[in-house]
């Protein structure tokens, strides 16, 4: 028997979860998708259609791995797996409950903020490397998007940190045991809702891969599993985002009467079906337009809020 | 920003809406008479092929679909020797059953033949064929035009006067 503690357990069943909690995920958007468009959505195999998902990934496995010959080949094969890297590398740092996560840092923030930096990279790079005009015009799109609104996710959460006093995720959570941060950083958490969803580039900010742009913009020219890898990046992205919405303005695993690990999966599931709602609902802005909101709307909010929020602590804390 | 919370809660509220799907295997699906499916061929009231093997059926198709070969039989009637669709290139456009002169090509609301093997789809004329009359009932080709065959001479036809001899002089 291999002598294995109990962070490592932790570790290895936090990757098993997202590692299925992905894949659940496309099920579960479908379905929803289908339920606000008056649809039924995969209901065929197994119960409720859940094993269309283990169809999917069959199929998905055996497809061609193909590369383009005017590929620039190292590179667009190391592009799908930056983007699985940096996200579940972000999942390190998620307090899920307590005891319950992989590490402990008192940087956690800054971790998290730089690996989903890190992130760019990966459409960039499979942009770029793909050699193929709506590829590159994808990449470009992801690299001014993600950037930009990386300043203003950054500002939005110094709030949060500010309030908690530390950059340590869990304590953080703690601070919140009393009130939860939406409360207090509203604006905080709408613009680092917004700034999420474009740093995840979810629907309704695309903007990278705007099908009807685009092609499929910056994977325009994958196939097979590394397709695939851009894909469970991103849903894998849309649970870091859900994980850390919860972390960090919801209180984590705060909640009354149920057990903190139920509470913490039932604002994650809250936030993942806010999400799908949000793609079922809105249309895609231009692409000047999200830049012009980034930066003339968001990130004066953000200053606004985290100037505000840095008074009012000052005067509270001077007040005593 | 309204906008936007009004189409949010528009769209949940879609949540409660009924469903368009048909859940088809389990729930056949509503097809219209007009519907336009598999294709057969008609007989005429006396049980006899429509078809007058004119090849204006397969002139129309627009993906080449209908084959046939005409022959003729001791009385000089027209009938096809054999007489092909290749259902895996069909439309379903019905421009053959416009085409017809004789009403002998049909489209009828069936749409359930899926098969396995390609081969399969490519239906001969004992397939499609049926003994019936279709949608124009009572409808008999060579009763109304002025061909002559077994048993009807020239001038026999319904709503046919008899044949002018342009040899005598009276009116």
């Amino acid at each position: 028997m291999i002598n294995l503690d109990w962070s490592a357990l932790t570790a290895i069943g936090i990757l098993l979860g997202v590692f299925t909690l992905a894949p659940g995920l496309i099920w579960l958007e479908r379905r929803l998708l289908a339920l606000w468009q008056d649809r039924y959505g995969p209901n065929r195999v197994g119960p409720f259609g859940i094993f269309q998902v283990i169809a999917d990934m069959i199929k998905i496995f055996f497809k061609e791995d193909w590369i383009p010959p005017f590929a620039d080949k190292f590179v667009f094969f190391i592009a799908p797996g930056i983007i699985m890297l940096t996200v579940l590398m972000s999942f390190a740092v998620i307090p899920i409950a307590p005891g319950i996560g992989v590490m402990d840092i008192n940087v956690g923030v800054l971790f998290f903020l730089a690996m989903s930096s890190l992130g760019a990279y990966s459409v960039v790079l499979g942009g770029w490397s793909s050699n193929n005009k709506y590829s590159l015009l994808g990449g470009l799109r992801a690299a001014s998007q993600m950037i930009s609104y990386e300043v203003f996710m950054g500002l939005s959460l110094l709030g949060v940190v500010a309030m908690a006093g530390s950059f340590n995720l869990r304590e953080i959570v703690n601070a919140q045991a009393g009130m939860w941060n939406i409360v207090p950083q509203f604006f905080g958490f709408v613009v680092f809702t917004v700034a999420g969803l474009a740093e995840m580039h979810r629907l309704p900010f695309d903007i990278p891969e705007a099908e009807s742009e685009l092609v499929a913009g910056f994977h325009s020219e994958y196939s097979g599993m590394k397709f695939g890898m851009f894909f469970v990046g991103e849903y894998i992205g849309i649970v870091l985002i859900s994980a850390v919405i919860t972390t960090f303005f919801l209180g984590g695993w705060h909640g009354p009467f149920l057990p903190p690990l139920v509470w913490f999966f039932i604002k994650l599931f809250a936030f993942i079906c806010f999400f799908i709602l949000l793609r079922a609902s809105l249309p895609r802005p231009r692409f000047d337009q999200l830049m012009s909101w980034g930066w003339k709307l968001m990130l004066p909010l953000a200053i606004l809020n985290l100037v505000v929020t840095g008074a009012v602590l000052l005067a509270v804390r001077q007040g005593h | 920003m309204i906008s936007i919370i009004k189409t949010i809660w528009t769209v949940i509220l879609h949540m409660f809406g009924k469903r368009e799907t048909v859940q088809y295997p389990d729930e056949k699906v509503k097809l219209r008479p007009r519907y336009r499916g598999r294709i057969i061929l008609s007989r005429d009231p006396d049980g006899d092929e429509r078809c007058v093997a004119c090849y204006l059926c397969s002139a129309a198709c627009p993906v080449d679909c209908i084959s046939l070969q005409a022959t003729e039989d001791e009385h000089g009637r027209r009938y096809p020797e054999f007489f092909r669709i290749n259902f895996s290139r069909c439309i379903y456009c019905g421009l053959c059953e416009e085409a017809c002169p004789t009403y002998a090509i049909q489209l009828t609301p069936d749409f359930e033949m899926s098969e396995p093997e390609r081969p399969n789809l490519v239906y001969e004329k004992e397939d499609l064929l049926i003994s019936g009359e279709g949608k124009y009932p009572g409808y008999h080709f060579y009763k109304v035009a002025g061909l002559k065959i077994k048993d009807k001479d020239k001038g026999e036809a319904e709503n046919e006067d008899e044949p002018i001899d342009f040899k005598k002089l009276l009116p």
